[in-house]
């Protein structure tokens, strides 16, 4: 108990003096994913508007693989991705395994069946309020889902946060494609697994304290943007 | 205040029905409507509930498809270009999660012509110029009806449908929608107008579309039809009983 203790007071400490490797890893874990996080939009957003959109043959099929999707375990992501950019890979020219560009690329794979699905919801349901008057303003499918993606923008945002706690909370993925090498690949869910291991308690409290603050306040912020949104009637 | 200009390039368009059918839950909702509407009157359609009211304007607007006749306005079967000149204001208004300039702005663009003066003119047109950075959807019933109408008229519609747009409005706020919609018919536009109430079709009327369970009973001069309607139903209607056959 008293190790416990200890271990909080120097967590406690390595935060409030800021320590340079501690930030280091913090920012590196931001970096890369809110990368991941915008490339995840980047594709997930378009892709679950025309999903909630679109009339096709295959359709319920596609939807319900994709909902499937949004549980990938992260240590299955993490090995399809190594075998894609290990030297014998298909990508292994690009010589990214440890890198990470890695990391980015397999928490973007990790969370962008999160966003599309998530978007497909909410987006489906915007439709069905506005599909009358869309197809009586002659829009075509882009002029809607653009539409659709503006006014959602609010419930849009609690997704991206969804993907974004998924990201920066996984540790499967981006320590097998990543390697978890000190000032290199090294994260916080990767530095705590291994600080963790060894005994060093400290640090890994530290981590994990800054982890769930980073929580807290982002999910504080949405929460505060949402009831914005709801106060002028845009959620 | 300043209103747009009358469109007078674009003549009112006729619309005709022929032979048309809706199917729906196994019945005819729609069940063989020949019907011919005049290019210069504002047609009101009346009937009771279920007689097939909106589904007809829906119909004629393209939203629907038919499961048998045509649907022809100015002698051409209706195509997207003829609804690019259409427009209609549903009786709860969809409006976009966004300020009231906005939802006019968001429908001019569509159409590339979205300019500052032309957002305020709409506004001050339907009586919102004060509000244009209000959020849309906060507005009261009437003001909302009142932006979904500037947003219809924001499109220069040869032809304005109307689907019971002041149901569940006020007086102030209805006579406000009927004195607008009057004016567009003014300047040109054609105007086909659902309505429950049998005062609004006295005061707006041109022609009168009398429809029950799903056929049309009469289409006459409203005039006449308010006087000596044509058919039992009509005079049952407008004498308050309900029809049961």
């Amino acid at each position: 108990m008293q190790d416990f203790g200890e271990a909080f007071r120097l967590a406690f400490q390595l935060v409030l003096t800021a320590d340079p490797d501690l930030l280091e890893i913090i920012v590196l874990s931001l970096r890369v994913s809110l990368t991941a996080v915008a490339f995840s939009c980047l594709i997930g957003l378009p892709l679950g508007a025309a999903l909630a959109i679109a009339r096709f043959p295959g359709r319920p099929a596609l939807i319900i693989l994709l909902n499937a999707l949004m549980g990938l375990p992260p240590v299955v992501v993490g090995l399809l991705i190594y075998l894609m950019l290990s030297n014998a890979g298909p990508l292994g020219w690009f010589q990214l395994l440890y890198t990470p560009t890695a990391m980015i690329i397999a928490q973007t794979v990790l969370i962008t069946p999160i966003v599309a699905a998530l978007c497909r919801e909410v987006v489906e349901q915007l439709y069905s309020e506005y599909a009358e008057q869309f197809r009586s303003l002659c829009m075509t499918r882009r002029q809607a889902m653009s539409a659709l993606l503006w006014d959602a923008r609010y419930s849009l945002l609690t997704v991206g946060l969804a993907g974004f706690g998924r990201a920066v909370a996984e540790v499967g993925a981006v320590i097998i494609v990543g390697g978890n090498i000190d000032h290199l690949t090294r994260v916080m869910t990767t530095a705590i697994a291994l600080e963790t291991s060894k005994g060093n308690l400290a640090l890994a409290l530290a981590l994990g304290l800054v982890l769930l603050t980073i929580a807290l306040s982002v999910n504080a912020a949405v929460m505060m943007l949402r009831m914005t949104a709801s106060r002028y009637a845009y959620a | 205040m300043t209103t747009p200009a009358p469109d007078a390039s674009k003549p009112r368009i006729g619309g005709e029905v022929r032979g048309l059918v809706y199917r729906a839950g196994g019945a005819n909702r729609i069940d063989g409507i020949d019907l011919a509407l005049p290019k210069s009157s504002l047609t009101v359609v009346l009937g009771p509930n279920g007689a097939g009211k909106s589904l007809l304007l829906r119909l004629m607007h393209g939203l629907l498809e038919p499961a048998a006749g045509e649907i022809l306005w100015d002698g051409k079967r209706l195509d997207e270009r003829m609804r690019v000149r259409q427009a209609m204001v549903f009786q709860r208004p969809v409006l976009l999660r966004r300020s009231v300039g906005a939802n006019i702005r968001f429908v001019l663009r569509l159409r590339g012509k979205a300019t500052l003066e032309a957002v305020d003119s709409l506004l001050a047109e339907v009586g919102l110029e004060q509000l244009a950075d209000q959020p849309a959807r906060q507005l009261s019933g009437g003001e909302q009806q009142r932006l979904a109408l500037a947003r219809a008229l924001a499109l220069k519609p040869a032809v304005l449908f109307m689907d019971e747009p002041t149901a569940s409005l006020d007086p102030a706020a209805t006579a406000s929608i009927e004195s607008i919609v009057k004016r567009a018919h003014e300047r040109g536009a054609k105007v086909i107008f659902v309505t429950h109430d049998l005062g609004q079709a006295r005061r707006l009327a041109d022609d009168i579309v009398f429809l029950n369970r799903g056929r049309l009973v009469e289409h006459t001069p409203a005039e006449r039809f308010f006087d000596q309607p044509d058919s039992r139903q009509a005079r049952q209607y407008l004498s308050g009983k309900l029809i049961l056959d």
